[in-house]
Order: structure tokens, then C-alpha cells, then sequence
């Protein structure tokens, strides 16, 4: 299959990329564009490592084609604080509250959480766990990463004018 | 050693080092190193459990655009040799001269040979150019099979007429112990009461959420192999590779980047096939496994069958144990008697058991090959015997609680031999604890007095809420060593290397509050390195619950010899005696007079070679110190879990409604992370318990190829766990360190299963094989059901 040239906005600065019809989003993103923040964990859709945003909302860029993400505007873990400066808040929560082990799932969480959030700035447990069950981590038990969820939304809701 | 007081890094909640990187995405995994003209590997995994194979013409594949070449077992036959095996190694001749084992060779080829043994064995590997495009030379081989008979389980295998499956073992059976202590069958035959009970518990997996990788280049100049893997253990891999491969040990750089949890070890062929590929094309190869392959081939775990006996007299204290298991070892039994070896040591768990007969095989068949997974025997062997004491107490009209008590070993006997030499053939010894206040601070925890009164109430409101009790030991720290390097530069940074590479227990966290202790400096001046075999000589590896012991212990003794090296350095410069000095921020000074001082920058100079050495007499050059810490034996951690579920009976759904531990971990180099590791084993423990189980069908298919059928638990399946410490010091090394990493993990399937028969307790259900999922559970109720002859309803009312 001849590979097609595809732009796209990743964490707000222009990529350009060729790919074949057939390639993955995160395949695109770990492999073409060098972005290997996104994890790989299923290529099924279950796990949710490779959560990203895509014009805002979460999507699994295991089940996207790369072609698919043509012309919209990405944001991926790279994207969530700039290289040198302060963690983003998530980030922090995440640190702070033991909220990962091996940090492979991290962030497709992180990605998870600040879509989360975003709808809704203090959630409950009850909403925290619901939104969170499309992720799986193995290694801590999701008790500290939603108590990370909760002091980002903290946090967050402090920082917010 | 310094003193833990309150003044000290270790004992702190301090926030992980690691996590900088990771919450960051750059994080580097084994899948993301990139070199340049790197090749793509794609395995072709056998479909069949059994068979011959009968022709496999790879041609086709060579045709396929992209496709660079395509290796089988003919072409490595001859060159590449066969992994090693823990096997005879493991088995000390102290141990061989206690108990009866024995283990035959059943080395493991790296590809499969005109011969398949599971699904998903590897049959041929193809370059390409990408991974799509070796996927796609994969479709294109021809491989034509003759199918032999399957062997689906331990039992079938050891039938007359089974096929044996390796010549070599004259059987299925690759190995079998047998350890007792005392007049069994006297014992059983003069107890008042003893039942038996056949336990099962299903195969599952690690699950590792990085899937397995193998990046390998040769530098055809050099003779040099480097290669980055997933894997605990890459002093072990190099070892194997420069055995299969014929290469020198120090031609060969072995690297462990970051990596996504482990769970468990393996050697697997893709360790060698990447490796032997970049050697024959001189380009770097990478492999990286599909879920679907991980799913079917990254090493499964448990698959046991215990037939369990127990005599008891009329207060229900055990008199005597009889225990025959079976491991169902899958296509290969890798490591000798690791496993069952656990189960046997670990299934008196926290009694007094004084009289035992145990016997374990480990039976081969054409199933995916097992490993040692989080907790390694422990789980299955603690399982059995806390549901058979559960049906103790029902027999002798007791509570779970006080049948417990009654059995406990009491604090006063500790420290208290077991009877029995450990696996590293040393006695087995629980060296320090309390059970029994164990027990009453996790009853106290969930307030089991109160929780027994409102479950009356409860249950007759027509809720089915019950409580499970479960406990373990243990030993931890398991041996044979782990070495750390301790270097001060002329900035005053310290570094560690060590060989223990951890996979999310953030060991680069607690080594740097070890190390950092011992020269007063803080942890952001110390980083770690591990997981690099060009950095050390020798090296071990996370598992076995071992790391924070024997590496800890490796960085505190090493980092204290360091420190009195400078020290002596620095007495030298400022003519002081070293009684009078004291290290500082920026270096050593004087204790009376601090501007009596000199830097590390000074030190490191003087402790340089050539003409600027300013060295005591009889002192070496340079500020570095090397240790390897050899644990005398295992030191014994423990803990004590109470689940509170409630079953619904419609559904055959299990809610967890509280859940609380109580370890004895010893000293906790970081709390947080301690309790990080408790939480995340109850969790695993949680889906063995209720989710997690491989499954086959007739032919040795598998029918849980995706997470779609392989259940892993998520956040609204897992509580929040209540965890508690008791802190008895190990004697066994210098910080009293015992293990964490593992004990989450082993008791949930027993506390859990208990707690599900107690809510249906007027159902009077069994539960004796686990993952208890909705439809087991709704097929146990329904059984019951018809046997209490269809006044269900009132029963479970009542």
C-alpha cells in the first residue's frame, strides 16, 4: 500500500508525517512522529494505554487509523506541561499521591482524567471510578489514582480564577 | 548503619524520583529506544498444541514486499543452543541432602523444531522493513501441520497411555518433592475428625501492561551484542544469550530500560531469536509482542489441584496435614521446583503444624509453559488451606475467627524453626512476629464483633453479606545475592548501580533514601541506575520479593564503607583523625572547628590516581565501593487480610464491600510505596479471586485470547484497601527489611472465597476452586438450591 502524507496538529505545533492507509494513530505517533509517550498496551480497545485527545475528547489511538486523525488536533502526555517547566496539575496529583507504579499506563489515565475534569471540575468517587474503568492498571489497586483524581480536581478548582 | 530516627530519608513518604519522567511521557520503555536502520520482527506462533510439522516453506514470505529474511528452527538448529535452565542449579546439595526432589532437564529450544508443543509456540520469525509488512510475510508462510494428541491437563498427563510429551523425563512428571515431618499417618489415624479436599486454582497470568520486547544490535567491528528487553533478569539473559550465542560474556551489553510491571520472570525464545536475528542481517531488530501473542504465550501461572487432608480434634486444632498438588507446568518446566517448592513451604502459612506430609509434581502438558507470577505457589497453597480451616470451623460449630486463634503459632515461640529446610536449603525459620495480634488488629480493623451482629440483621432483611478471613507468611528476600556500586563525584552526587532492575516498586526512590542516609545528604543528590549489565558484574533481579533486602542492604553497607572512605580522604587532607570529622553538605569538616573543612571536590581529587593523590597509606584510589549483600536465608514477612462482600444471588455477583490488611513487613524504607505494593497485590489477588483465569478447550485452544474474555479487574471492581503494619524488625540484615511485593497478592482468593461462603452460609455452599466468577457462583447457589429442595428463597432469608 503506497503510504499518504498526513498532517496534523500534535499538542499544538503542525506534524508531517507519511503513513500507510493501514497504519495505526499511535503507531504514527510513537513511530513516524517520535512521539512514544503513548503507550501500546491491547491494540484492542480494552486497556486504554494509548488514550489521547483528539479536538478535545478522548479517543484510543489503537483503534484509529492514522489517516483518520487528518487535519484535527491532537494532544498526547507530551502535550499536558511544557518540557521545562511545571508539572501540569494531573501530573502533579499523580506524583504526589502514589498514583503509579511502573508508569506505563499513566498516560493514557492522565489523558483520561483531564477529559474528565473537564467535564466535571469535583467529581465523586462514584463518577472518578466510573470514569476510569475504561483503564486498567495493574500495579496499584486504583485506590491512589483516584485519590490523584481528586486532589488534581483540587488543585485544579485552586488554580482556576 | 545509621539509625532510623526521624531524621532519617528511610522511613519517609517520600515522592518517587521515577515519576518525573514517567508522569511526563518520557518514560523510556524498551519499544521506544529507537536506532537507526532498525529492522521489525513478526513471530509465527503455532496453531496447534500438538503436532508435527510437516512443511514449512517460507519462500512465499521472501516475496512479500518489505520482508528481509525469514529465520525457523533448520536454520537455528545447530547454531543456537537451548535456554538454561534454573533447574539444577536451584537445587543446593543442602537441600538435595534434607528432602526428597527431584528434577529432570527439559531445556527449552528457542524455536520450535519439526515438532509443536502449545499454541502459539514460536515456528518461524520474519524481518521486514515494518512490523505490517513482517505481519504481512507472516500470512504468507506455508506451514502444513500433522496433529498429534493433546495432553489438556496435570491429570490426563499422568494416565497410562498419555503421550509423553519429552522423551528425556520417561514420563510427564519433570519434577516432584516430598517433605514430612513426623508420624502422619499415625496422627490422622488417632484425630477425632479429619476431612479431605480437592482445591483448584486456575491457570492465569501476570499481565503486564508493557508487553514484551526485544531490541537487539551487533556491532560487526566490535564483536559486541547489545540488547534492551523487558525482563527483571538481564544479567540472566546475558548469561543465556552468551551461552546459546557462543559469545563472551562482556561482548554482550544487556539493558533493561523502564519497564511496564513484570508480575513474574521468564526466559522466553524471542530473548534469543531478536538477538541471533540482528547477528545474521548486522541490523538492529526489534520485536515487540502484540497483546494477543502476550495473552497467549507471556508465561500463565498457578494452574494447581491440591488434594488436601486435615485432622483436627473436637476444639478444632489441627493435629496433622497431608497434602498432594499438582502444577500443571504447561510445554516446559522451566523452573524446577520454584514454584512448588513455595506451595510446599508456604501452606502451613501462620499455624502450628507440626506434622505434614507434602508431595508436589510438576506434570508437563501441551499448554502454554508457566512461571513463577506475584506470590508463586503462595496463593494457591494459602487458598486451600484457609478454606479448609473455614470448613473446620463449620464442622466444630466455630467462628472463622476463633479457629483461627486457636491454630495460631503463638508470639511466643517466634523466632520458630518449621521443620522443614527452605528452598535455599537453609532451615526454615519464621524469624520475627505476632500472628496473633495480627489476626485481632485486622478484626479490630474491620470491626468484626459489630460486623458479625449486623449481618444477622442484614441477613434477614434478605441481604447476603459475609466476612472472610486469610493469612500468609512469606519469605522474602530470597537469595542468593545483590550487589550495588556506591560512587561519590566531585560535585558531592552520589550514584548507585545495582542489579536488581525494578519494574514500578520505585527502587531508584528507597535505595536513594538508603544511600542518602548514610552520608546526610538528601536523595535528590543520589541517582540510580539498574537494569545494565555494563554497570555491574553481577546482578540478580526483582522478583521474589527480594529487592528492597538484598539491595537495600547491598547500598546501606556500601554507601557506610564509601562514607568512611571519605572520611579517611578527608582526615588525610585536613591531618585530622577521622573521630574528629564529620560529613557536611558540601563535604567534611571538623567537628569543633567547621571552617576546618575541605570539599567533595577536594576528596574526589585526592582520591584520584596520579601525582595529586593524596591518599592514606594503604588506601586505594578512587571513591568507590562495591558490595554484594548475601542474605543468610529468608526472612519471613507476613499478614493477615479480612474481606467483607456481599453476594447477589440473582446475578451470581460478588461485591466487595470492605477490605483490610494487616502486614508485617519489617522496617518500610517508604511507607507510601509499601503500601503502594499492598494495595496493588490485593488488587491482582482480587481477580485471581473472582476474574482472572485462562481458559482452553478440548484441543488446547485458547478461549481467552483478549481482554474481552480475559478479565483483569478495573476501578469499579477493586475497593479502596484498608491497610495496617505491624513492624517486626528482621534480624537477617542491617535496615530489618522483610519483603512487600508480593504478600498483597497470596491471601485474597482465600479471604474472598471464604467470605462468599459465609454470606450464602444457610445455602451451605463449598467453594473450593477459584476464580469464583458470577456464573461459578450462580451454578454452586442453584445446586445448593436444588438440594435444600426449592425452599431457596426462605433459606437464604433465614
Amino acid at each position: 500500500m503506497a503510504p499518504r502524507e498526513i498532517v496534523v496538529r500534535v499538542n499544538g505545533e503542525e506534524y508531517r508525517g507519511s503513513a500507510e492507509p493501514r497504519v495505526t494513530l499511535v503507531d504514527f505517533l510513537r513511530d513516524e512522529l517520535g512521539l512514544t509517550g503513548t503507550h501500546v498496551g491491547c491494540e484492542h480497545g480494552v486497556c486504554g494505554a494509548c488514550t489521547i485527545l483528539m479536538d478535545g475528547r478522548t479517543v484510543r489511538s489503537c483503534l484509529m487509523l492514522a489517516v483518520q486523525a487528518e487535519g484535527h488536533e491532537l494532544r498526547t502526555v507530551e502535550g499536558l506541561a511544557p518540557a521545562d517547566g511545571p508539572l501540569h496539575p494531573i501530573q502533579e496529583a499523580f506524583s504526589e499521591k502514589h498514583g503509579l507504579q511502573c508508569g506505563f499506563c499513566t498516560p493514557g489515565f492522565l489523558m483520561t482524567v483531564e477529559e474528565l475534569l473537564r467535564d466535571d471540575p469535583d467529581p465523586s468517587e462514584e463518577t472518578i471510578r466510573s470514569r476510569l474503568s475504561g483503564n486498567i492498571c495493574r500495579c496499584t489497586g486504583y485506590q491512589n489514582i483516584v485519590e490523584a483524581v481528586r486532589y488534581a480536581a483540587e488543585l485544579t478548582r485552586e488554580a482556576a480564577p | 548503619m545509621s539509625a532510623t530516627a526521624a531524621d532519617t530519608w528511610v522511613g519517609q513518604r517520600l515522592r518517587r524520583k521515577e515519576d518525573a519522567r514517567l508522569v511526563r511521557g518520557a518514560g523510556r520503555f524498551t519499544a521506544d529506544i529507537r536506532l537507526p536502520g532498525t529492522l521489525h520482527a513478526a513471530v509465527l506462533r503455532s496453531p496447534f498444541a500438538h503436532a508435527e510439522i510437516t512443511r514449512l516453506d517460507v519462500a512465499p514470505a521472501l516475496e512479500a514486499e518489505g520482508v528481509v529474511a525469514v529465520f525457523t528452527g533448520a536454520d537455528l538448529a545447530g547454531r543456537v543452543g537451548t535456554f538454561i535452565e534454573a533447574a539444577g542449579k536451584e537445587i543446593t546439595p543442602a537441600l538435595r541432602a534434607q528432602v526428597d526432589v527431584e528434577v529432570k532437564s527439559c531445556p527449552l529450544p528457542p524455536i520450535a523444531h519439526e515438532r509443536v508443543l502449545w499454541v502459539g509456540q514460536p515456528v518461524a520469525v520474519v524481518v521486514a522493513r515494518d512490523r505490517y509488512a513482517a505481519e504481512d510475510g507472516l500470512e504468507a508462510i506455508e506451514a502444513e501441520y500433522e496433529p498429534l494428541d493433546v495432553v489438556p491437563d496435570a491429570e490426563s498427563a499422568l494416565r497410562d497411555g498419555a503421550p509423553v510429551l519429552h522423551e528425556g523425563l520417561g514420563g510427564n512428571v519433570a519434577a516432584r518433592l516430598a517433605i514430612s515431618s513426623g508420624d502422619v499417618d499415625a496422627a490422622f489415624a488417632a484425630a477425632p475428625f479429619t476431612l479431605r479436599e480437592r482445591f483448584t486454582f486456575a491457570r492465569s497470568a501476570g499481565n503486564a501492561m508493557e508487553t514484551r520486547s526485544v531490541q537487539a544490535a551487533w556491532d560487526e567491528g566490535r564483536d559486541e551484542l547489545a540488547v534492551w528487553i523487558t525482563s527483571p533478569r538481564p544479567h540472566l539473559i546475558r548469561t543465556n544469550l552468551s551461552e546459546m550465542l557462543g559469545l563472551p560474556l562482556e561482548r554482550i551489553r544487556v539493558v533493561a530500560p523502564d519497564m511496564g510491571g513484570s508480575f513474574g520472570t521468564g526466559l522466553f525464545g524471542e530473548d534469543a531469536l531478536i538477538p541471533f536475528a540482528a547477528m545474521a542481517l548486522r541490523r538492529p531488530v526489534r520485536w515487540t509482542e502484540d497483546r494477543q501473542e502476550a495473552l497467549l504465550g507471556t508465561r500463565h501461572c498457578r494452574d494447581q489441584v491440591h488434594d488436601l487432608e486435615l485432622a483436627y480434634d473436637h476444639d478444632g486444632r489441627i493435629l496433622a496435614l497431608r497434602d498432594r498438588f499438582l502444577v500443571d507446568a504447561g510445554a516446559y518446566n522451566l523452573y524446577a521446583v520454584t514454584v512448588s517448592y513455595n506451595t510446599a513451604a508456604h501452606i502451613r502459612g501462620q499455624y502450628a503444624i507440626d506434622t505434614f506430609s507434602i508431595e508436589g509434581l510438576n506434570v508437563v502438558t501441551t499448554k502454554t509453559p508457566v512461571a513463577p507470577v506475584r506470590g508463586a505457589g503462595r496463593p494457591e497453597a494459602v487458598f486451600a488451606l484457609d478454606r479448609a480451616l473455614d470448613l473446620v470451623a463449620a464442622e466444630r460449630g466455630l467462628d472463622p475467627a476463633e479457629v483461627r486463634r486457636r491454630n495460631l503459632i503463638p508470639a511466643e515461640e517466634m523466632p520458630r524453626p518449621m521443620g522443614m529446610p527452605y528452598r535455599d536449603g537453609q532451615e526454615m525459620v519464621y524469624d520475627s512476629g505476632d500472628y496473633p495480634a495480627q489476626l485481632e488488629q485486622a478484626l479490630e480493623a474491620i470491626d468484626y464483633d459489630e460486623l458479625r451482629a449486623e449481618q444477622a440483621r442484614w441477613r434477614a432483611e434478605g441481604r447476603l453479606v459475609g466476612v472472610g478471613i486469610s493469612s500468609y507468611v512469606e519469605g522474602s528476600g530470597f537469595g542468593p545475592y545483590e550487589g550495588a556500586i556506591v560512587r561519590l563525584d566531585q560535585r558531592g552526587h552520589l550514584h548507585v548501580v545495582t542489579g536488581a532492575k525494578p519494574h514500578g516498586q520505585g527502587l531508584e526512590t528507597t535505595l536513594a533514601q538508603v544511600c542518602a542516609d548514610e552520608f546526610g545528604l538528601p536523595p535528590e543528590r543520589v541517582s540510580v541506575t539498574s537494569g545494565d549489565t555494563s554497570q555491574i558484574q553481577f546482578g540478580v533481579g526483582t522478583f521474589a520479593s527480594r529487592s528492597a533486602v538484598t539491595a537495600g542492604s547491598a547500598v546501606g553497607i556500601a554507601a557506610g564503607r564509601l562514607r568512611e572512605k571519605v572520611l579517611a580522604v578527608a582526615g588525610e587532607l585536613l591531618e585530622a583523625s577521622v573521630d574528629d570529622l564529620e560529613l557536611v553538605t558540601d563535604g567534611v569538616a571538623s567537628r569543633d572547628v567547621h571552617e576546618r573543612a575541605v570539599s567533595f571536590g577536594e576528596i574526589h581529587a585526592a582520591a584520584t590516581p596520579g601525582p595529586r593523590s593524596r591518599l592514606p597509606a594503604g588506601l586505594e584510589p578512587g571513591l568507590e565501593v562495591q558490595y554484594y549483600f548475601v542474605p543468610p536465608t529468608v526472612t519471613f514477612a507476613s499478614g493477615t487480610h479480612v474481606a467483607s462482600v456481599e453476594v447477589d444471588a440473582e446475578t451470581g455477583f460478588v461485591k466487595l464491600l470492605r477490605y483490610v490488611t494487616v502486614d508485617d513487613c519489617g522496617r518500610m524504607l517508604n511507607p507510601m510505596i509499601v503500601e503502594g505494593q499492598i494495595q496493588g497485590g490485593v488488587a491482582h489477588g482480587i481477580g485471581s479471586a473472582l476474574f482472572e483465569g485462562v481458559l482452553y478447550d478440548e484441543d488446547c485452544q485458547l478461549l481467552t485470547g483478549s481482554y474481552m474474555d480475559y478479565l483483569l479487574p478495573t476501578s469499579t471492581e477493586v475497593p479502596s484497601i484498608e491497610v495496617g503494619h505491624q513492624e517486626f524488625l528482621s534480624d537477617l540484615n542491617p535496615f530489618g527489611i522483610k519483603g512487600c511485593g508480593e504478600g498483597g497478592a497470596v491471601s485474597p482468593p482465600a479471604a474472598i472465597a471464604n467470605a462468599v461462603v459465609d454470606a450464602l452460609k444457610p445455602l451451605r455452599i463449598n467453594v473450593n476452586r477459584v476464580p469464583l466468577g458470577p456464573a461459578a457462583l450462580l451454578d454452586l447457589i442453584r445446586e445448593a438450591q436444588a438440594g435444600a429442595g426449592g425452599n431457596e428463597r426462605e433459606e437464604l432469608a433465614s
